[in-house]
This record gives structure tokens, C-alpha cells and sequence, in this order.
């Protein structure tokens, strides 16, 4: 019995541990998705392909999620313009290291190293958050809200607009391509494995994978391995938001979230240190949106409509807002249960069944009415799941805010010192005071 | 104090309070006892004065009593000092220098340091993360020393010493077994200890307290006391606005009233008790 507790005890101590909860998580999604795929009866080519895929939404909405767990979560700024400041990472990414062109038909870019390019595109995303942080912070929370998402839709329209579809510099063209997008001639992957020499892994993984999958087994390898960076990636964003947040600077924007004007009262200038932490979060989305579309061959602005701040904000809300490790995993179940989850859930039916659905939706209804058959409803519905996705995020966000608004972990305790909080050792000359909490009574001289 | 001063009528009482607060203003060996000086002291809400022509100081090392009727502009002469409003009209001296119109910020790292009449107790840190906050000059602060590994050593043992100086605070008012707690778990009078040790962790020189005993019970509000009597012993000022009449009479060497914006009379308790004017405004007459 008492090896019993013992293993018990063991146990929870090592799921205290925060790594070992993200990590129990992806195991969790991982086998529910091979199982899914067993069922439907994927080839592992099919298998890896959809695993991979799997993980690189996880990779992005982590890393979205956290960065806006730093203004949200951290420091109480309701920042509802992600995508804007994804599309500036991106776009200005995408101008910085195009290659010059060589046609005059042609757009081209700047023509720079594709890392100059994510440092600009962060830099650019850093400095229109600061743009907006300047009339935005000083006023209460709402009015952050109004001016982030209005300014996201102004990005959007600006790269719409013609008038940057393509422009002159010097004698190179360059531009934002307009309504018709940009081609986005890049290959992160390979450009990564190069300089680091990881290409030697990707090229042994390729050869153990060619006689399992067979022929192009380089394709499915390389998804597989931009997830497996992306997790990567996931995890500097939370070393350095964590230290961030246990810092005395974390200390700030935790208080100034509870209370500014009592924060201001303390002697803290909380609109720098509010505009500092905007920038910081700014700059991570905007590498968020490099990461997430600089290996999809194309981008057009529509790309970056509001829903996908939405996206991110369930993704936050589930995982559970202030905590970096709910922002992880909030992000991991946004990805595989209501992102990925019922296209995923649509392929498995319509494998399992001959889905014959009606093409509208009084095809669908007429015959429930007519002879109460559920079936054609049924089938319509499943044909349609992308669609209703929306449907399934809004009510899950409604389930969740009435019986689990802290998110997944709940309440959390992440200290924001960088010391341990707890009493330092007796006996270091004050032992005078005499202030043991089990004698404050008799101490009270 | 005479007798006239004291049955003065309000204009009269208020031009003899100008004068108190020039004449403080007058000798340079004089200025350095003077903690704060508001001269003449106006803020208006569209056409409402809150505040109209308010001139007062504090004397160092003092505890001294602001009291007033509902209304009477104490709160509003709070916020303008502490820079939360900016005054329409007046000047606000701190240890001799002019601080009208600072952030709130700049007042509280120049020493001046307010709690307010609803703790505002940080709920979701726990109490020593609240206190911990308050300590002024933090390398932390600094986003890219808590970033980077070789300059956060500094950062590291600077947490410490605050660390060790929260627990001796804690211990000083008796909340160490609070520590872990959240401080939105407290009860009121927890919230206001917590609220002054916070304010005492920045190093000020002077404590405006706005109500400080409001909704405390009884022995929490004898050892609040004691421990603002103990902290003048040590050379702290302190300016409190307070309802409890008896308490200000008991505890303060000297009383300000307001009275509709303006300072009705100022003295010590004995000569503010026997005060017609201000048993008036405080009865609701008519002044």
C-alpha cells in the first residue's frame, strides 16, 4: 500500500511539473489522431502527412497564443489586431528578402537574407505596435480593443490597396502585390537546415523513410521537420516569456493588469513599461505570422482577417490566460479539437460511410418534415463542418466562460520574482524580531 | 493658539490660513520643516469647484489630520497632490520643490506616497508579490536585464534583498502568515495593513493616507496606529484624511478642515474641538 501511495505521490510531483503537462497533452492529442487515422485508414504516408500537419498548428497557435498571453494574460492590454501585426511580419519579411527581380513585370523584394528579413518583419511589427500603443495605452482597456482591431482591418485594406501593388525603388520593383497576393519564393526549412548543417538529419531521416513511405519521401519528411522546428520554436518563445514574466519587470505589468492607478501610486511609469511590453508582444506576432506563412508559397491580405484573432484568443482563453503553460496548451487542444479536429472528424465519416448529402439546406431540412428522416440533415452537416466550424469555437467559447473562465489550468500561482518566494533561512541577524508565523501571537511584544 | 483665530469667520480664517502657509514659506531654515505646502489650491469639474483656493502645509516628522464634511474636496485635494488630477489653479510644494502636475509616478518616487480610500490591493498577486512590487530603483524593472543571463545575476541578488526586507515587513505588521496568500483573500483591514506596508517598502518620506480606518475593526485599527505612531517615531510624515473625529482629535498634533473647497480653519485638536465653524459645517449649517 504504501508503494502504492508512493508511486502516487511520484506521480503528481512530476505532473506539477509544468513540461511534463504540455508534454502528457501532445501525447494525449498524438494518439487520439493516429488512433482516428487507423480508423479511416490512412497509409502512414497519410498518417505522417496529417501528424505533421497537426503539428504545425500546434507549433503556430502556440506561439501566437503566448505572445498574446504576454499583453493579454500578463499585462491586461485586449489587443483583438493580432492578425494585423501577423501580416506586417510577414509582408515586410516578404519585401526585405524577395529576390530583385529581373523583369520589370516582375515583383520583386530588397533581396536580403531570409533572417534580415524576420528580424525586419519583427522590427516593423514592434514599431506600428508602438504606433498604436501611443494614443491607445493612455486610454482605458475597450478603446485598445477598438484601435487594435481597427487597425488589423486597415492593414489588411492597405495591402489591398493598389497603390502598393507595386512601386518603385530605385530602379528594382518591389510592392505588396495588391489583391492578387505575393508569391513568397522561400524555403525556411532547407535555408535553416543549411546553416545550422542539420541537413545531414533531414538526409538520414529521408533514407529511413524512403522504403516505409516510398518515392518523395523528402516531402512528408520535411513537413514533419518544420512542425518539429516550429515546436522549437514554441519553446524559446516560452523560456523567454517565462523569465520575462518572473522578472521584476513581469512583477510591473502583472500589477499594472490587477490595477494601474494603484501601480502608478508605487512609483512605477506604467505607460512605458505598458508600451515596452506591447512592443515585445508585437514583434513575437509578427514572427508568429513570418513562421506560420513564409513556407505556404503565397499569401493575398484576405489571408488576415479578424477571425484568426479570434482564433488565437480561444486558443488562449482555453488554455487559461496568465499562465504561459495553459497559453502552450491552450493552443495544442485549439489546434487539434476545434481546428483541425472536425475536418479531421468529416474525412473519418466519410470513410467509415457513403456520405450523400444534399447540396442546400432545404434539402436537408425537407425531409425531416416530410418523413422525419435525420439522415440527409445528418450528411449535410457533415459535408459543411468547415463551415459550422465557427459554430463549434463560439459555443465551446460559451461553455467555456460559463464554467471554466480561468481556462484548462485554473487559477496559477507563476511567481513573478526571480527569486523563490519563500522565507529565506532563519538566523540572518534578525532573528531579534522574533517573527516566526507560529509565534506572531507572543511577538507581539 | 488664540482665540480669535479659532471663532474667525471662513473668509477670515481663510486669509489667516494663507498667511500660516506664506509664513512657512519665508524663512529658509523654516522651508526644511515643511513637508508639503499646497498654496491656493483650485481644481474644477466643469462648472463644479471641488476644490476652491485650498492652502495648507504639513510640518515634517508630523501626523496631521485632514478632515471635512462629505464633499468638502479632501479626496480631490488628495488626487491633486498626488498628482491623479492636475489642478486647475495652485502650487503643490514637496520638501521645497514645486511638484504641481507630476505623474503619479514621479510624485511617488519623490517620496510622496499615497494609499487610497479603497485598498487597492493587486488581487490576483499574492501578498508578497504585492509588496515586493513597491520597492523603488529594481535593476528588474528593466526589460532587457531580465532577459539577458549575464546581467540578471545583479537582478538575482537585488530580488534577494528585497525579498528579505518584504519578510521583515511582513513580520513588522504581523501578516507573515499571509504571505502566499492572494491578496484578494484578505479581509478589509488586511488589505489596508498590506496597503501601508506596500507604501512604506518605497522609501517614502512622506504617507498620505486617505481613510485609512475605514472598515477595520477595532484592534486592527489600535495596532494600525500604533504602528503610524512607531513609524513617526522614526522620522515619517504622515497626512491622513479621515471621517472618525475622535480619532484625528486623539492622534494628530495638527488638523486641517475643509469645508466646501475651501480651508475652513487649521490647528491643534483641542482649538479645532472648541471651533464653532467647524461643529457648524460638521452639524450641516450653512457656513
Amino acid at each position: 500500500m504504501s508503494a502504492a501511495t508512493d508511486w502516487r505521490d511520484r506521480a503528481r510531483r512530476l505532473w506539477d511539473r509544468d513540461p511534463v503537462k504540455v508534454l502528457a497533452l501532445l501525447a494525449v492529442i498524438y494518439a487520439v489522431y493516429i488512433a482516428l487515422g487507423l480508423a479511416i485508414g490512412f497509409e502512414i504516408r497519410g498518417q505522417i502527412n496529417s501528424i505533421a500537419t497537426l503539428t504545425f498548428y500546434i507549433g503556430v497557435f502556440g506561439i501566437l497564443a503566448l505572445a498574446l498571453n504576454l499583453h493579454w494574460g500578463y499585462t491586461g492590454l485586449f489587443n483583438i489586431g493580432i492578425v494585423g501585426f501577423m501580416a506586417i511580419g510577414i509582408y515586410t519579411m516578404a519585401v526585405v528578402s524577395k529576390p530583385v527581380a529581373e523583369t520589370a513585370s516582375q515583383i520583386g523584394g530588397l533581396g536580403a537574407p531570409l533572417w534580415v528579413g524576420m528580424i525586419a518583419g519583427m522590427v516593423a511589427a514592434a514599431v506600428l505596435g508602438l504606433l498604436v500603443a501611443l494614443p491607445a495605452l493612455r486610454l482605458r482597456a475597450d478603446y485598445l480593443a477598438i484601435v487594435t482591431i481597427a487597425f488589423s482591418e486597415i492593414v489588411r485594406f492597405t495591402l489591398l490597396s493598389r497603390t502598393f501593388q507595386e512601386f518603385q525603388v530605385g530602379d528594382r520593383t518591389i510592392g505588396l502585390g495588391g489583391g492578387s497576393g505575393l508569391i513568397l519564393p522561400f524555403n525556411p526549412l532547407q535555408s535553416f537546415l543549411d546553416v545550422t548543417r542539420l541537413n545531414v538529419l533531414q538526409d538520414a531521416l529521408v533514407a529511413l523513410a524512403t522504403p516505409v513511405i516510398g518515392g518523395n519521401a523528402d516531402a512528408v519528411v520535411n513537413s514533419m521537420l518544420y512542425g518539429v522546428l516550429l515546436l522549437v520554436v514554441v519553446a524559446i518563445y516560452y523560456v523567454v516569456l517565462t523569465r520575462i514574466g518572473r522578472s521584476p519587470f513581469g512583477r510591473v505589468l502583472k500589477a499594472i493588469r490587477e490595477d494601474e492607478d494603484a501601480t502608478k501610486a508605487l512609483g512605477k511609469d506604467t505607460n512605458v513599461v505598458k508600451t515596452k511590453a506591447f512592443m515585445v508582444g508585437c514583434a513575437l506576432m509578427g514572427l508568429g505570422g513570418v513562421l506560420w506563412y513564409m513556407q505556404s508559397g503565397a499569401i493575398t491580405p484576405n489571408t488576415f482577417r479578424p477571425r484568426l484573432t479570434f482564433f488565437i484568443w480561444i486558443a488562449l482563453i482555453i488554455g487559461g490566460a496568465g499562465s504561459n503553460t495553459g497559453s502552450v496548451m491552450g493552443g495544442a487542444v485549439f489546434a487539434a479539437a476545434l481546428f483541425q479536429g472536425p475536418r479531421y472528424l468529416q474525412n473519418l465519416v466519410e470513410s467509415a460511410i457513403e456520405v450523400d448529402a444534399p447540396s442546400n439546406f432545404s434539402g436537408a431540412v425537407a425531409p425531416i418534415v416530410d418523413s422525419l428522416t435525420l439522415n440527409p440533415f445528418l450528411f449535410y452537416v457533415i459535408d459543411n463542418v468547415r463551415q459550422l466550424q465557427l459554430v463549434f469555437m463560439g459555443l465551446v467559447l460559451i461553455w467555456l466562460m460559463h464554467n471554466r473562465p480561468e481556462g484548462m489550468l485554473g487559477h496559477r500561482k507563476e511567481e513573478a520574482a526571480s527569486v523563490s518566494l519563500t522565507r529565506p533561512p532563519a538566523g540572518q541577524g534578525t532573528a531579534a524580531d522574533g517573527g516566526r508565523p507560529d509565534t506572531g501571537g507572543d511577538a507581539n511584544e | 493658539m488664540s482665540d480669535t483665530e479659532v471663532e474667525a469667520d471662513p473668509a477670515g480664517s481663510e486669509t489667516g490660513n494663507e498667511s500660516r502657509a506664506l509664513e512657512g514659506a519665508s524663512g529658509p531654515d523654516e522651508r526644511e520643516e515643511v513637508s508639503l505646502r499646497v498654496e491656493k489650491l483650485r481644481k474644477t469639474f466643469g462648472g463644479i469647484v471641488a476644490v476652491d483656493g485650498a492652502s495648507f502645509a504639513v510640518e515634517s516628522g508630523t501626523i496631521t489630520g485632514l478632515i471635512g464634511p462629505n464633499g468638502a474636496g479632501k479626496s480631490t485635494t488628495f488626487n491633486c497632490v498626488t498628482g491623479v488630477y492636475e489642478p486647475t489653479e495652485g502650487t503643490v510644494y514637496f520638501e521645497g520643490e514645486d511638484i504641481t502636475g507630476l505623474a503619479p509616478h514621479a510624485v511617488a518616487n519623490g517620496g510622496l506616497v499615497r494609499t487610497f480610500q479603497i485598498a487597492r490591493e493587486l488581487g490576483e498577486m499574492t501578498v508578497l508579490e504585492n509588496l515586493m512590487l513597491a520597492p523603488k530603483n529594481q535593476r528588474g524593472e528593466a526589460l532587457w536585464r531580465s532577459l539577458l543571463p549575464f546581467v540578471r545575476d545583479e537582478v538575482v541578488e537585488q530580488e534577494r534583498d528585497i525579498r528579505e526586507r518584504c519578510w521583515d515587513i511582513l513580520d513588522f505588521f504581523e501578516i507573515d502568515h499571509l504571505a502566499d496568500e492572494y491578496a484578494k483573500n484578505l479581509s478589509g483591514g488586511q488589505r489596508k495593513l498590506l496597503e501601508l506596508a506596500r507604501a512604506l517598502l518605497t522609501d517614502p518620506e512622506m504617507l498620505l493616507l486617505d481613510e485609512p480606518f475605514a472598515g477595520v475593526n477595532p484592534s486592527l485599527e489600535e495596532r494600525l496606529l500604533t504602528h503610524i505612531h512607531d513609524l513617526q517615531a522614526e522620522g515619517y510624515t504622515f497626512l491622513i484624511v479621515e471621517h472618525d473625529m475622535d480619532l484625528i482629535m486623539e492622534h494628530c498634533e495638527h488638523i486641517v478642515v475643509m469645508h466646501q473647497g475651501k480651508v475652513l480653519t487649521e490647528g491643534p485638536p483641542a482649538d479645532i474641538r472648541s471651533n464653532e465653524a467647524v461643529i457648524e459645517a460638521y452639524l450641516g449649517g450653512d457656513v
